[in-house]
């Protein structure tokens, strides 16, 4: 209106179809019955497409037949020993109030704990570990816990373990079971019969359990290209010894174990020092496996062609790499000035060609790891808050010398003096430094101080 | 599956199962074409037999003297194929505009039907008869056309060789790599390709055979391992036929040296393990760095 005002433009004739046009339209358009205005602006003033409810129903809920009042009443559960009276708000349909129990006393479900007698326990339940007081109060509080273990190791007056104490619950249970039972066949089928517990097989799943949990996102990588190289081991193993099949069963069981063992012990000694040894030795033993397992079945082609044979070594060779590392390899190739593909592919030809590939393969992992160690210096550096400008700059340095046809990756690794540079890390990082909490915090101090 | 034991299914009594592949128990198969690049379920089983008895697996029993195989030992003949193809110039046609040749040959020349008992190309559906066999030595196809495409070259070889063939694939280049250059009808586009053809475990007659033709490459054998005599070598007129050293072709066939590949390959070796042991020193360092850091911040 003002602005008709203000362009000097006369105002719509006819104010009296003005009025009238509006009503006539918002009468329409409040379509709703039973429902409020406001309820229904929430639609956005239109019908839906489908009726979700019906408008009809929403008032109509209170059956007009039925009186209902809501009172105060006490009651009693099945569930309690005792005869404790509560109140609660009762909805009486007519004067009548509802019967049946409560209702929630049917979700009062408990353990059935064995009790077993005196005699039983002298004939079959003595243990030298345990003492007879000790396994009472053990099933006691099995019974009034409900078998919650964690609960009860922490009540178990002398200190013992919750798998030391499931032990004991299950082997008293089951020896007292297969006591009881008339003939041994008829307990065979319960499941504390058939599946024992197994203290130390449990000891030994939570503490890898733990392990894992515990992992930093560092060995979680690592520990996932073992496990990938012991399966390869595994199965290039079986391709080439495949006559010897007897043999099968014990090197896989072997090759978990060890994995085992590689993993448990990345992780009692610090991380940084395991990294090279295991990374080392995996991919070794991984590229000799893939080797062998090439050559076997070049072997068993009879004729192949020297450029095919080239390829296969290739692919085993770089079968640990990933995508983006094998086009750096060739990139580092073609920067050497050598042909991806031998022109003279006569067998000294390919064995040299194929040895550059796997050396230009370490260098590749050596700058990753470089890159690695210096940021865990940063980080060591940083969390102390110190600044040594000193030895960043001197590595930074050797290595710009070498720029002869380094890839950029390795630019990364330098510049990392004083705590402001890292605001600048930002999406142009090298996604592999791990971020230690002690880059984390110097950030967050900064935001606050906005 | 290779994850810790601890951490894996295991029914009720505690047991690990793996799932162990087993080995086809059918019949065995000779030479998987080279083709294929999966290491079929059949491989252990060759294997087995081969590592495990002398026997012959080729069906002949007459010569089972003869078939024993010598493990790590290889044969390798160097071959050349690729084609070459003449613009016919004023003659052309829109359909016959080049004259070309396809052809596999030993990389010196030498006559390669010591070894190669025919080669058969495939070409293209356009042509009349696609599939052209060449009994003999040269080994090679002309044929005049427009199109460039590819051209299957399948090799086969005498029966104390392989019995499998072998695949090759040229396309097939008639036009040069520089197109906005002049065509010539005194000069062919030539593209050729080395490689080489190598026979792993090879027969003793195999061996016996082919120890005087210089187109083979022949192993150095095992310590006291003696071959008997070889035939007597076909006379001259009839293998001279068989090389490529006269071929009308042959000024346009091109050299292919290692020794420059070599040079090449063993001066970007040491650069890298230059590098690499650069590498190493400088994470030796930055290692004693943060050993000095952790020990200090100690918690």
């Amino acid at each position: 209106m003002d602005a008709k005002d203000i362009l000097g433009l006369p105002k719509t004739p006819l104010p009296i179809t003005q009025e009238k046009k509006p009503r006539p339209q918002k009468d329409s358009q409040r379509k709703p019955d039973g429902i409020s205005r406001e309820v229904y602006a929430l639609t956005g003033g239109l019908a839906p497409l489908m009726p979700s409810i019906d408008a009809s129903q929403l008032k109509r809920r209170p059956p007009s037949d039925e009186k209902i009042t809501w009172q105060w009443l006490p009651f009693t559960s099945s569930a309690r020993k005792d005869d404790l009276q509560l109140y609660h708000w009762v909805r009486v349909v007519n004067g009548v109030p509802p019967t049946g129990d409560y209702s929630f006393a049917k979700y009062n479900k408990s353990v059935d704990v064995i009790k077993y007698t005196d005699e039983e326990y002298e004939k079959y339940l003595t243990d030298p570990v345990w003492t007879k007081e000790e396994t009472d109060q053990l099933f006691d509080l099995c019974e009034r816990f409900d078998l919650r273990f964690i609960v009860i190791a922490d009540r178990f007056p002398t200190f013992r373990t919750v798998e030391e104490l499931k032990d004991r619950y299950y082997s008293v249970s089951r020896a007292i079971l297969i006591a009881r039972a008339p003939s041994p066949g008829e307990v065979a089928g319960h499941p504390l019969v058939k599946e024992p517990y197994n203290v130390s097989q449990e000891t030994e799943r939570k503490r890898a359990l733990s392990m894992v949990l515990s992992q930093t996102k560092q060995q979680e990588r690592k520990d996932a290209e073992v496990l990938a190289e012991a399966k390869r081991i595994a199965e290039s193993r079986m391709a080439a010894q495949g006559a010897e099949e007897p043999d099968l069963p014990v090197t896989s069981d072997i090759g978990p174990e060890s994995v085992e063992r590689a993993i448990g012990h990345g992780d009692t000694i610090s991380p940084s020092s395991v990294q090279v040894p295991s990374a080392a030795v995996a991919p070794s033993t991984s590229i000799m496996a893939d080797n062998a397992s090439t050559l076997a079945s070049l072997r068993m082609l009879r004729v192949y062609l020297r450029t095919y044979a080239l390829e296969q070594m290739v692919q085993a060779a770089s079968s640990s790499a990933g995508l983006r590392t094998i086009k750096r390899v060739e990139q580092t190739l073609q920067d050497l000035e050598v042909n991806l593909k031998p022109k003279v592919p006569t067998k000294a030809v390919c064995a040299e060609h194929l040895e550059l590939r796997k050396e230009i393969l370490t260098l590749l992992n050596l700058q990753k790891q470089l890159q690695y160690k210096e940021a865990e210096g940063s980080s060591f550096r940083d969390g102390s808050y110190g600044d040594m400008p000193g030895t960043p700059k001197r590595s930074h340095r050797v290595v710009d010398q070498d720029r002869t046809f380094v890839p950029d990756a390795i630019s990364f690794g330098g510049e990392r003096a004083g705590k402001r540079e890292q605001k600048r890390k930002g999406p142009g990082r090298v996604s592999e430094t791990p971020s230690s909490p002690a880059h984390k915090r110097p950030r967050k101090m900064k935001a606050l101080d906005l | 599956m290779a994850a810790p034991k601890s951490l894996q299914e295991h029914d009720s009594y505690g047991n690990v199962s793996y799932a162990i592949i087993s080995s086809n128990p059918n019949a065995l198969q000779t030479c998987p074409g080279p083709s294929s690049k999966k290491h079929g379920p059949d491989q252990p089983d060759i294997s087995g037999a081969a590592l495990k008895s002398q026997h012959t697996k080729m069906g002949k029993p007459e010569d089972t003297e003869r078939k024993k195989k010598l493990k790590d030992v290889e044969i390798s003949v160097p071959i050349v194929y690729g084609n070459a193809a003449f613009w016919l110039g004023k003659k052309a046609s829109e359909y016959q505009s080049h004259k070309w040749t396809v052809y596999v040959r030993g990389a010196t020349n030498e006559d390669l039907s010591v070894v190669v008992k025919r080669v058969v190309f495939q070409l293209h559906s356009s042509f009349n008869n696609p599939t052209r066999v060449v009994e003999s030595a040269p080994f090679e196809l002309s044929e005049s056309g427009w199109g460039e495409f590819e051209i299957a070259i399948t090799l086969y070889f005498h029966n104390d060789v392989c019995e499998k063939p072998l695949n090759l694939y040229h396309h097939l280049k008639l036009y040069p790599e520089d197109e906005s250059g002049p065509m010539s009808i005194k000069k062919p586009v030539v593209v050729e390709f080395y490689n080489e053809i190598v026979f792993t475990e090879p027969s003793e007659s195999f061996l016996a055979r082919v120890q005087n033709y210089p187109a083979v490459t022949f192993p150095r054998l095992p310590a006291g391992f003696t071959l008997p005599s070889s035939a007597p070598i076909e006379d001259e007129s009839k293998r001279k036929r068989g090389d490529t050293k006269d071929h009308p072709l042959n000024q346009w066939f091109l050299n292919f040296s290692e020794a420059d590949e070599l040079l090449q390959l063993a001066a970007a070796r040491q650069q890298v393990q230059a590098h690499i042991a650069k590498l190493r020193r400088q994470i030796s360092v930055i290692d004693g760095q943060n050993q000095q850091f952790k020990s200090s911040s100690d918690q």
